[in-house]
Parts: structure tokens; C-alpha cells; sequence
């Protein structure tokens, strides 16, 4: 590698992309991802409404409940 | 077999080559090299390093029909190197060059010895300075400096007391000097300072205090009296110690200076200055002599002259620096051989031996004298030795000692990797150069050594050298500890020949270490803070902006308690330069700790009854306070009110003045709010106004000043009125700075609400005119400022007939800068209210006037009398009309002027009266203009030619391409060969007359003559200025779509055959930009076709071609894809990495383009082509792939990219895993959400449970 090579944003890509939350790497575990994978997923059902009005007719529960539900689980 | 190979290779060569030629265009091989990827960059750089100085206005350049990627625009094209000289940075500047003797004054300072850490948990040892001691010291300083003034005093007084009974009869007594000449007769010295010279001390001693003292380490004993000067003094060898005022003598004889001093250089004063009595400066001494100020163990201060010894006995051979010369600068060979010369003379002219003597005169008829009684031998060690000669040897050649580790005048190769030594470097860092064993020195020398080793480099090195320096003293600046450091740093900080940029280096150093140190630094706050104070006034932007940084985090690191014990000593400091940068410095810490934390200090400073000087610093720290934070002060304005509010009936009258600054610079902070707070000052202002006179007066006027814009109007109203009395009689002062505020003051008035236009105009406009709006108010830059502006601003509230007809007369003033200043104002007055006041009698006056002054007008600086003229034209519109063939006879005389600057305004005036000409009617009268520029167009100077372009456009702009006249037939064929003018004005101007008539006119030229004009562009685009290279790139879309793309094209695709990159650049944008307006199919088929010829550059300018194409056609690709996806799919398995690099950025502009369009089948084919470049590492290659995958993410969803990705995301080779990973994150970071319904089923194991069983309901 070249030395303006070390300076320049692909070799900082990996550091900014490691400000998010929820970015991987090389040594995450399947384990890690996986949890990853459930918070993104509960988030996603909570942030879009119609998601949550169809598990709630699915579920046969409210759709506070079913909110409620996917913070407890996206929490734990 | 070999020759098989050969065969069918040689074949397939000559197929090729068959192949080549049947193409339409052909080349010559014998221009290019047998190699042909010579030269070559291996990848395109990716230009987005210098998207932050693009300041343009995005929204004007979306607004032109054109377009080309931005990093085309941005690309500056390198000329072949010649031109690289001009437009490379300035050769680094000395600080001490661009500073005024007040700034200068910070060499005075003393870097003082450490101080005691009371946070530590010991009692501090004698030896430690505690706050006690400086606090002593301070105290003693002062009474000494009063009675000193005392003395002075008194001497004076008898001194005039016998002056006056000499010359009772003749001459009455000596009037007392009034103020106002008082403090200037003692800024004479500082006059160029930089704050205002109002808080200057009363006390400065009148008798050149600063002259005498030169040398830091001085302060101390200053002698103000006339009569003992310290040059009859006989130097005693205990002078160094009898600076027992400064604290600098006997504490730490290595990191200040104070050792040295004048008697350390007697030879100068004695030999080698012929005036002994000349007042010198400490630039003039010898750098060598404050060798003796850096610690060298064991060394004498005469030994430690220079780095290594000196060989003969005193007339030091070795050291770089005798005598006057002084060492600025890097020492030229001219001054080598000055100095060698100059050693010579002295050599010969030294004082004689008694032998010598004896030897040359006669036995006989001489005698012997015994010296005078009052003769004293010099005892000083360093005059001593340099008095007396030299003890060995002849004075003609003496076999020199051998001395290895002596270093000569010539500059020789450093150890070890260091960097170079400037001579003035060798004082600081000379002993580097003794090659000493490192294992025979001391751990604490090694340090030192080390310590040294890598300032040198951070100060002189290369930027890679500097860049390890500087982390290794970061990462071991605990390990070095404070003392070694900043005993290092500092001093270097005062080298009088230091620059910007190494100043810049080491206060970096200052503020990495800082940061380790933390708490380490609290004994050295002081040093820092006097080292560090200077930068909080230099004139230079980013010094100040530094300085500020450095003290906020030292603040931060020592805490304020320290920070306080170490600047309360140099509040009340006698000197006004140590009061001026700490009180600046506290406002620093104030701002960095909170004024909160600051307030109770604040707040007893301000009220101390010992010193006025301690007051005058704490009110001014109030005022840099407001001034650093602006509206940050509001939450504490009324605790910082309270604070200051008594010093507006302080007894000295500096420190009234700076209270009302201060309320100034508050009130200005917090505006428009928080009158509130001011309500307790608003009586004593009030009060003041009315009984101080001179200074104080100004600055209680400015303070209300800025006070009453925060009123409401009704108050406003009433407190104007009130003040307009003292103001108006103050209008008649004779004094500048008090002729400022008034300015501003009313200014300020007169901008406020509650203000009616009728008392304006009865009260305060005969005044003002009258005092005002003379002559000798346009002489100087700063009242001519404020004038335009208060003037305007009067013209805002009563109208512009009132303002202009006052002034109207004065356009045929016979004093040019007063025209000039009447000029301007009626430009700012006009723009900015229009002409509907002006009554037909002001119109004629008026026009007249300008007519006037613009004739008149001689000075180099026309632009005021152009623009005035501009505005004033277009804010009458269609009222100029009767005017017109006046102003055009003007300007065709002028047009013909000899003056290249006359004709160039003239030209210019022509643009900026074109549409108002036109609103006229006088289009007959623009025809006449056309002609006589055209002319014109043979103008040699390019300055003058680019104006005359300019007007020409203006004319072709308002009257249309057919009634031009010239016609455009003829016009265009002249414009032709200027387009190959290198100026950049002309070409600017030439190529958007161009571009405007390819644009409206084209039909009016012949094809032939467009083809033309194709050929000169191509050179354009690579003009240095972004505006050309712009307007090229739009004639060349505007010429395309007249003459049709055919021959166009043929030219460009040739063009991509030559070797200067830059030009195939920009052929490649220019081929896209074609495409976009003759659309694609009318060049596609030719470029793809030219993508056969095997020639690496042509293959890659088509494939950037079409990567810019796709950019511009956007969704109109939809069309194009399938077309150019086979050229593609080769492109992105050629073996050259360019090939890929190229087609993977035209994938991405494709993908983008044509998102949500349909054409997923090709983009999944064309992302197999793609993701097996996933692994590539040149970073322009691994760029364009990383993009088109992203681009593949908007066109296809994330979900398609995410099955590529999961193959690869647990891969067992950790190298695969993290590019995977890489890939993962950025489709991540760009659609998490859309990820959720795609993620892969993993399977439970028996702790956890993985599965996502919502996404599986179904009703």
C-alpha cells in the first residue's frame, strides 16, 4: 500500500462504518449477529405501523400489546 | 513449438494491427511509445479531496442548461510545470517581521521559573516559588517602578524649575499639556498596537524604558532616569545577579535567558558597531550569546558560545555570528564571508601586548603611564575574554587544536537522520551535533538529548519525520516529564527568528503534550502562559485561534484554581503589555471553565483597592469576555454588569475609560437583548457624559452607543434626543478616534426605531453635513469607512432626495478622494432605495455630477466611479434616457483614450449600462456601440480585450443575434483567433460570447467555421479557471446540436488517442456532453465502435465516455443498457485494472439511472461481472466497486445484495471475511430496514432462540 493510500477514505470506511450500531466485522460471532438481526427486526415492527396492525388480527392482540411485546423482546 | 507460439502470436499482431486500420480513424505509431502503458497512471483518481473549498452556489450551476460531473470541474490541470511556481504557496514568513514594536514587546517577557503545585501533598522546599514569592516580587517591581517615576519626577520638576527662572522674562510658564497629548506623545513608540491605545498606563516612564532594556531577563531594571544611564555604568561581574527584581537571575539559570546581557558582548559596542551609543535592539546581538541561555552542563556562559569549543582563545573563529550582521535569516554565503572578514579586521585591531609594543616603538623618548585612578580592569568573565587577545600564538597562523566534535561555518551533514540546522538553530540544538557517546551521558542528558532530537525534527523535519516526531513525544510525553519538555519548547517559542510554521509545529507540540501531562503541567502554567499570551494578539487569524485553544485546554488540564495563581501576579504587572494578553488570556479560561467559575474572582479583582492597574485588568477582562463568547454572555450580563459598573466613577480615569468600553462590548455582545441588565449603568453614563471630556467622554459615548440599540423605541427615542446634544457638539472634534465613535454612535441613533426621520432632519443633518462631509474626512481609509456607512444609514431612515441632494454638489468637488467618497455614497444610497425620489432638477444635477467625476477621475482605483455609475444609470431605468447620447459620446471618447485602464472602464461601463440602454430604446445606439467595439477587438491589452468581449456580449445579450451589429457572420470569425488568448479574462469573455451566439445564433456561421472553433475549444478545457473550463464544455453541447454530431464526434474520438491524459479527459466529458444533447443513439454506436481499436487509452476513454454519459442521460439509459452490456461484460473482465475500475463506475451511473425502470435482469448480469472484483486493493478500483455495488442496492434492493453477501460473511479466511463484512455494513448502513424481511433463517440452538416467527404469520 502505498503511503496517500492510508490517508484516504477507504481505509477509514471500516472505522466510520463502526460508529453504527448494529455494523459488523471480521470476528462477530454468529451469536452477535443473530442478536443484531432480532433488535433491527423488532425495531422494524414497531417503527412500521401497518406491520404492527397485521400481528396484531395475526396474533389476536392489541396493537399497544403487540408494541409493547416487541419492546420487551428487542430489550431482552 | 517456440516458433509456433511466435507465429500465431506475430499473426494475430498483424490481424490487429489490419483491424486497427479499418477503423474511420486511424493514428501515427510513430508518436507513441513502443510501451505503451508508459507513463500511464494505473487508476483514475477519484477527486473528492477538494469538495470542501467549493464554495459556488450549487442552486446557479443547476440553473445552467449544461452540465459535467463535478469532478471535472474540479480538476485543476498541471500545466507542464512552469506554471506550478506562481500559484505555490508564499515563501514562509517571519513572525517578528510583520510585528509592531508593541507586539514585539512579548520578547521581554521572562519565562519564569517553575512554581510551586499546591495541590501536591507536600510543603513546598525553599527552593520552590510559591504564589507568596511571585507575589512578593510583583510588589516589589512596583514600588521599585514608583519610585523610580518618583526620581524622574523630581528630577524633571528641578529640571524645569531651573529652566524656567532662566527664562522667566522671556517665555510665560509652560502651558500643562492637556490629555489628549499627553497619551499620545507616549504612544509615539507603540502607536501601532493592537488594541486602541486607550488603556495605555500613565505610567510609562516618558524616557525610552523599552529602548534600554532590550534584552529579556531585564524588566527588572529598567532605569528611567535621565542621568544614569547604564552605558557609563562599568560593568560589574555581578550585574547578572543584581536583576534580583526579575526572578529570572538566580532560579533556573538554564531556561531563561536572563544570563545574558549586554556585557556579553561588550566587542559589539567596542569594535564592531562604530557607534557604541546606538540604540540596539536585541535582533542585533548575536544569537550565539544566547547559547549561554540554553543549559549546557558545565558550561561557563563564555565557553557555551558554541556548540563545541573554541579553538583559539577568544576570537571565537568558530561561532557563525559576529558583530552586526544579524542573523534574521538563514545565513547567506555573502554574510559568511562578511563575518570572515569582519573576524579578520578585528583580528588586526585588536588591543596590543605590552611586548608588542615594546617590540614596536623606540626604547627611547617613550614613557610608560600608570592608568587613571578611576580606571576598573573588566572583570566580567565573557568581556574579559573577548577584551583580551588571545593568549596564544601569533596573530598570523597558529596550527588550530584538533578538535573532531567542533562543528564549522560550513552547515555539515547531521547525525543520525536529523534534519537540517538553520544557523540559528545551533543554540538550541548545537549540542546534537557534538558527537558524544549517548551511553556515557547521564539517563537525564539521554533524555534531554532525545527530547532535543525530536523538537529538531517536529521544528525542521520532513513531513513523515514530523509526523513520528510528534506522536513519540506525545505517547512519551509523560515519560519525558513536564520540566525536561517544556525547558525544551519554550525557549524555542521566544527564538526571534522563528515562523509561522514552525511556531505552528510547536504550539501543536505544546497542545499534544499538554493533553498527557494533564496535571503534570500545573508548576509550568505561567511559562506556557507567557510564551502562549502573544498569540492571543498577532495579527494573524489562525495564531489567535491557536493560542485560544492551547489556553483553554492548559485552563483545562491545571483547573482554575492554578490558572488563577498563576495570572493573578501579572494582573496588576506594571508592564501594559503583560496586563493587555493576560487579561485576553483570562477571558480565554473564562470561556473554556465557565463564567460562572470565573465570577467571584472577577469580582474582587475589579474591586481592589491596592492598584488601579488591578482593576483596569479585571474590567478588561469583562470586556474580552464579551467579546470572545458574543451572545454566550447573556446569562450572566447582569452579574458581569454588577461587576463592573462601579469603575465608571473609579477615580483614575483609565480605568473609567475601559469600564465604558466594556459596557460597549457588552451591550454589543448581548444585543438585541438584555437592557435589563444595563438599567444600573444608564445613570452614571448619563452623568458621565455630561462631565468627562476627551477619552473618557468617547468611550461613555461609545458605551451608550451600543446601549441604545437595545432600547425600546420609545426609549430609544428619548435617549437619542439626549445624547444627540453632547454628540452633535462633539461633532466639531479634532480628534480621530473620538470623530469614530461619533460616527458610530449616531450611526447607531439613527438605526433605531423610536427615531422620527423629521428630528433627523431638523437636528442632526446640519451639523453632521457641515462637520462631516469635508474634504478631509476622504483622506483617511477608516473615518471615510464609517462615514459612507453612517451616511447610508442617515439615508435609510430620511430618504435618498434628502441625503443626495446635499451631496450632489460635491461630485464636481475639485478634491478626487472626496469625489470619490460622495460616489460611493450615492451608490449605497441609490441601490439600496431606488431613484423614484429624485426629482427631475436632482436627475440633471446628478447625472451631470457623475458625468463629471467620471471624466475627472485619475487615481488607479476606479471601480468606486464605475460602480456608482452602474447604479445610478440602472436605478433611474428609463429616465436616463435623455442622457444617453451624452454617456455614449463619453464612452466612445474614452474608448479611444491612451490610458489601457481608461478604455477598459469604459468597455466595462458598456456592460453594466447595456440593459438600461435597452429599456430606452436606443437599440440604433448599441448597434453604433457594437461597431466601434468590434473595432476595437484588435486590443493588445488583455485586460482591455477581455473588457471589450464583455460589453460586446452585454450588447449581443439585450439586442438579439439578428439585430447585432456587427453581424454575426462577421462577427464570429474575428472572435476565433482570440480564442487562443492565454489571458484568462479574455478567454472567460470569449468563450461565452461564443457559447451565447452557438447558442442563439448558430445558424448565422458557417459549419466550417464551428469546426473550428471545436478544435481551439478542446485546448480551452483545460484552462486553469473552473468558469472556462464550464462554459467550454457548454459551447462544445451548443455547437453539437447546431452542426450536428457527426464531425464533432469524429474530432473528439481522435482526440482520445493522445497522450496528455488531461486532454483525454476532457474529451471524454465532451463526448458525453455531446451525447446528451444530440442523444445517445447519434454517438453510441460510433463510440462503442471505436472501443475495438486495441489501444489501452482509447478502450478507457470510451468506457469514461460512457460512464459520464450514463451520468448525464440518467433514466434515458433505460434504452442504452443492453446495448453497451456485452462491451461491458469485456470491460469488466479485462485484465487491466482501469478496464474494470472505469466499466464499474459506468455500472454504477447505469444502475442508478435506471433504478425502478426494469432493467433488473441486466444489472444482475452485469453485478456477476462486477462482484468478483470485490477483492481488489488499489483504492481508485476498490472505490468504483464498492460504489457499484451501492448503486446495485438502489436499482436491485438490498436484498438481492445480500444473498451475494452471505456467502462470504463467516468464510474461514478472515481476509475474505472482512471485505464481506465491509460490503455488509455499507448495504446496511444504507437500507437496515429493508434488510429485516431478508435476513437468513438461522436455526435455534439449545440456549438461544434465533428464529423470527412474526415474519411467518399469514392470515
Amino acid at each position: 500500500m502505498q503511503a496517500s493510500d492510508r490517508f484516504n477514505i477507504n481505509s477509514q470506511l471500516e472505522h466510520l462504518q463502526a460508529k453504527y450500531v448494529g455494523t459488523g466485522h471480521a470476528d462477530l460471532t454468529r451469536f452477535e449477529w443473530a442478536v443484531n438481526i432480532q433488535r433491527d427486526s423488532y425495531a422494524s415492527y414497531v417503527g412500521h405501523y401497518p406491520m404492527l396492525a397485521y400481528f396484531a388480527i395475526a396474533e389476536n392482540e392489541s396493537i399497544g400489546r403487540e408494541r409493547y411485546n416487541f419492546m420487551q423482546d428487542a430489550q431482552a | 513449438m517456440d516458433d509456433e507460439i511466435q507465429k500465431t502470436q506475430e499473426e494475430r499482431k498483424k490481424m490487429e494491427q489490419q483491424l486497427a486500420s479499418m477503423n474511420t480513424v486511424t493514428f501515427d505509431t510513430e508518436f507513441y511509445s513502443s510501451n505503451k502503458f508508459e507513463g500511464y497512471e494505473k487508476s483514475i483518481p477519484v477527486n473528492d479531496d477538494d469538495d470542501a473549498f467549493d464554495t459556488e452556489n450549487e442552486v446557479a450551476r443547476k440553473m445552467a442548461s449544461f452540465t459535467a460531473p463535478k469532478q471535472f470541474f474540479k480538476e485543476v490541470p498541471r500545466g507542464a510545470g512552469e506554471e506550478d511556481e506562481p500559484s505555490g504557496f508564499n515563501k514562509p514568513g517571519k513572525i517578528i517581521d510583520r510585528e509592531d514594536d508593541y507586539r514585539r514587546r512579548r520578547l521581554n517577557r521572562v519565562i519564569s521559573p517553575e512554581r510551586n503545585d499546591p495541590f501536591l501533598d507536600k510543603t513546598p522546599g525553599p527552593e520552590v516559588r510559591t504564589y507568596a514569592d511571585v507575589m512578593r516580587e510583583e510588589a516589589l517591581k512596583r514600588q521599585k517602578e514608583e519610585l523610580m517615576k518618583e526620581i524622574a519626577k523630581k528630577k524633571k520638576e528641578e529640571q524645569e524649575k531651573a529652566a524656567d527662572k532662566k527664562e522667566e522674562v522671556e517665555k510665560p510658564a509652560q502651558k500643562r499639556r492637556n490629555r489628549w497629548d499627553q497619551s499620545q506623545d507616549e504612544g509615539g513608540a507603540k502607536k501601532a498596537k493592537a488594541g486602541s491605545d486607550w488603556d495605555q498606563p500613565d505610567s510609562t516612564p516618558g524616557i525610552g524604558r523599552w529602548d534600554a532594556t532590550p534584552t529579556p531577563g531585564r524588566v527588572g531594571d529598567a532605569t528611567p532616569s535621565v542621568k544614569k544611564n547604564r552605558w557609563d555604568e562599568t560593568p560589574t561581574p555581578g550585574r547578572v545577579a543584581d536583576s534580583d527584581a526579575t526572578p529570572a537571575g538566580g532560579a533556573t539559570p538554564g531556561a531563561t535567558p536572563a544570563g545574558m546581557s549586554w556585557d556579553a558582548t561588550p566587542k559589539l559596542a567596542g569594535l564592531a558597531t562604530p557607534t557604541p551609543k546606538r540604540q540596539r535592539s536585541r535582533w542585533d546581538e548575536t544569537p550565539a550569546t544566547m547559547g549561554s541561555a540554553t543549559p549546557m552542563s558545565g558550561a561557563t556562559p563564555a565557553a557555551a558560545y558554541t556548540p563545541g569549543v573554541t579553538p583559539v582563545g577568544g576570537v571565537e573563529l568558530a561561532t557563525p555570528t559576529p558583530g552586526a550582521i544579524n542573523l534574521r535569516g538563514p545565513v547567506t554565503p555573502e554574510q559568511y564571508n562578511l563575518m570572515r572578514w569582519e573576524k579578520d579586521i578585528e583580528e588586526r585591531n585588536r588591543p596590543l601586548t605590552d611586548e608588542e609594543l615594546d617590540a614596536m616603538f623606540p626604547q627611547e623618548g617613550y614613557k610608560i603611564l600608570d592608568p587613571p585612578a578611576s580606571y576598573v580592569p573588566i572583570r566580567t568573565p565573557a568581556r574579559k575574554l573577548l577584551a583580551t587577545p588571545t593568549p596564544i600564538g601569533t596573530p598570523l597562523y597558529s596550527i588550530p587544536e584538533e578538535n573532531r566534535g567542533q562543528q564549522f561555518d560550513v552547515p555539515k551533514e547531521m547525525p543520525g537522520g536529523l534534519p537540517f540546522m538553520k544557523p540559528e538553530d545551533y543554540q538550541y540544538f548545537g549540542s546534537l551535533l557534538n558527537e558524544e557517546d549517548e551511553e556515557e551521558l547521564s539517563p537525564d542528558e539521554q533524555k534531554e538529548r532525545k527530547i532535543m532530537k525530536l523538537l529538531l525534527k517536529v521544528k525542521n523535519g520532513t513531513p513523515p519525520q514530523r509526523k513520528t516526531a510528534l506522536r513519540q513525544l506525545t505517547d512519551k510525553a509523560r515519560e519525558f516529564g513536564a520540566g525536561p519538555l517544556f525547558n525544551r519548547i519554550l525557549p524555542l517559542l521566544m527564538q526571534p527568528t522563528l515562523e509561522d510554521q514552525e511556531r505552528h509545529l510547536l504550539v501543536k507540540v505544546i497542545d499534544r503534550v499538554l493533553y498527557k501531562l494533564d496535571e503534570l503541567v500545573r508548576p509550568y502554567v505561567h511559562k506556557i502562559l507567557v510564551v502562549i499570551e502573544p498569540l492571543l494578539i498577532d495579527e494573524d487569524y489562525y495564531a489567535r485561534v491557536e493560542g485560544r485553544e492551547i489556553i483553554s485546554n492548559l485552563s483545562k488540564a491545571a483547573g482554575l484554581a492554578t490558572m488563577i495563581a498563576a495570572m493573578r501576579p501579572d494582573i496588576d504587572n506594571i508592564d501594559e503589555y503583560v496586563r493587555n494578553t493576560t487579561a485576553r488570556a483570562f477571558s480565554v479560561v473564562a470561556s473554556a471553565l465557565g463564567i460562572p467559575a470565573l465570577l467571584p474572582f472577577l469580582k474582587a479583582v475589579c474591586q481592589s483597592k491596592k492598584s488601579w492597574q488591578a482593576r483596569h485588568t479585571g474590567i478588561k477582562i469583562v470586556q474580552q469576555i464579551a467579546i470572545l463568547i458574543g451572545c454566550a454572555v447573556l446569562p450572566h450580563l447582569r452579574s458581569l454588569v454588577e461587576i463592573i459598573e462601579h469603575g465608571l466613577n473609579d477615580e483614575n480615569q483609565k480605568v473609567r475609560t475601559i469600564t465604558a468600553l466594556s459596557l460597549a462590548a457588552l451591550a454589543e455582545a448581548a444585543a438585541p437583548y438584555g437592557i435589563e441588565s444595563f438599567d444600573s449603568v444608564l445613570k452614571p453614563l448619563w452623568k458621565g457624559i455630561r462631565s468627562h471630556r476627551g477619552k473618557v467622554l468617547a468611550a461613555f459615548l461609545k458605551a451608550i452607543g451600543f446601549i441604545i440599540p437595545l432600547m425600546d423605541a420609545v426609549y430609544a427615542s428619548y435617549y437619542t434626543k439626549e445624547v444627540m446634544v453632547v454628540l452633535i457638539r462633539e461633532f466639531q472634534s479634532p480628534d480621530e478616534e473620538m470623530k469614530k465613535i461619533v460616527l458610530k454612535v449616531v450611526k447607531q441613533c439613527v438605526s433605531t426605531e423610536g427615531v422620527e426621520p423629521d428630528y433627523i432632519r431638523q437636528d442632526i443633518l446640519p451639523e453632521f453635513f457641515r462637520n462631516f462631509w469635508v474634504r478631509r474626512m476622504a483622506l483617511d481609509r477608516r473615518n471615510y469607512k464609517q462615514l459612507v456607512e453612517t451616511t447610508v444609514e442617515i439615508a435609510n431612515k430620511v430618504g435618498v432626495a434628502d441625503i443626495v441632494g446635499r451631496i450632489v454638489e460635491d461630485l464636481k468637488d475639485e478634491s478626487e478622494p472626496y469625489r470619490r467618497m460622495v460616489m460611493e455614497t450615492i451608490e449605497k444610497v441609490v441601490a439600496n432605495l431606488g431613484a423614484s425620489d429624485i426629482d427631475s432638477r436632482l436627475e440633471e444635477l446628478l447625472i451631470d455630477g457623475i458625468l463629471y467625476a467620471f471624466q475627472e477621475q485619475t487615481s488607479d482605483d476606479a471601480n468606486v466611479m464605475l460602480n456608482g455609475f452602474g447604479a445610478v444609470v440602472n436605478a433611474l431605468g428609463q429616465r436616463v434616457k435623455p442622457y444617453l447620447p451624452q454617456i455614449c459620446g463619453t464612452i466612445k471618447w474614452r474608448l479611444n483614450n491612451k490610458s489601457a485602464k481608461v478604455r477598459q472602464q469604459a468597455a466595462d461601463l458598456i456592460s453594466r449600462i447595456a440593459v438600461v440602454m435597452k429599456q430606452c430604446g436606443e437599440e440604433q445606439l448599441m448597434g453604433h456601440l457594437g461597431v466601434v467595439l468590434y473595432e476595437y477587438l484588435g486590443e493588445e491589452y488583455p485586460e482591455v480585450l477581455g473588457s471589450i468581449l464583455g460589453a460586446l456580449k452585454a450588447i449581443v445579450n439585450v439586442i438579439g443575434m439578428t439585430k447585432m451589429t456587427p453581424p454575426i457572420k462577421d462577427l464570429l470569425p474575428r472572435l476565433t483567433p482570440i480564442l487562443k488568448n492565454r489571458h484568462e479574462k479574455v478567454q472567460e469573455n470569449c468563450i461565452d460570447l461564443v457559447g451565447r451566439i452557438a447558442d442563439r445564433g448558430a445558424e448565422f456561421v458557417p459549419a466550417r467555421e464551428w469546426m473550428r472553433i471545436c478544435f481551439e475549444l478542446l485546448e480551452m478545457l483545460k484552462a486553469h479557471k473552473k468558469g472556462i473550463r464550464r462554459a467550454t464544455v457548454n459551447t462544445f453541447g451548443y455547437i453539437a446540436k447546431a452542426i450536428g454530431p457527426q464531425d464533432v464526434l469524429a474530432t473528439l474520438l481522435n482526440n482520445l488517442k493522445v497522450q496528455e491524459r488531461q486532454n483525454r479527459v476532457c474529451t471524454t466529458v465532451a463526448i458525453a456532453i455531446v451525447a446528451e444533447t444530440c442523444s445517445p443513439f447519434t454517438v453510441l454506436p460510433a463510440l462503442m465502435n471505436e472501443y475495438r481499436v486495441p489501444e489501452l487509452n482509447v478502450q478507457n476513454g470510451v468506457l469514461k465516455s460512457l460512464s459520464f454519459l450514463f451520468e448525464y442521460i440518467g433514466e434515458m439509459g433505460k434504452d442504452y443498457i443492453y446495448a453497451v452490456t456485452p462491451l461491458l461484460e469485456d470491460a469488466l473482465m479485462d485484465r487491466d485494472l482501469v478496464h474494470r475500475q472505469t466499466a464499474a463506475s459506468a455500472v454504477k451511473h447505469m444502475a442508478l439511472g435506471v433504478a425502478g425502470l426494469g432493467c433488473e435482469d441486466a444489472l444482475v448480469h452485469l453485478l456477476n461481472y462486477v462482484w468478483p472484483n470485490i477483492f481488489e486493493t488499489s483504492p481508485h478500483v476498490i472505490n468504483a466497486v464498492m460504489e457499484a455495488i451501492e448503486g446495485m442496492r438502489v436499482a436491485l434492493g438490498a436484498a438481492v445484495v445480500l444473498n451475494y453477501c452471505l456467502q462470504g460473511l463467516f468464510h474461514p479466511a478472515r481476509k475474505v471475511r472482512e471485505v464481506y463484512w465491509k460490503i455488509y455494513n455499507s448495504l446496511y448502513i444504507g437500507a437496515q430496514d429493508a434488510l429485516v424481511a431478508s435476513y437468513p433463517i438461522l436455526e435455534d440452538d439449545e440456549n438461544n432462540v434465533y428464529s423470527r416467527p412474526e415474519l411467518n404469520m399469514f392470515i
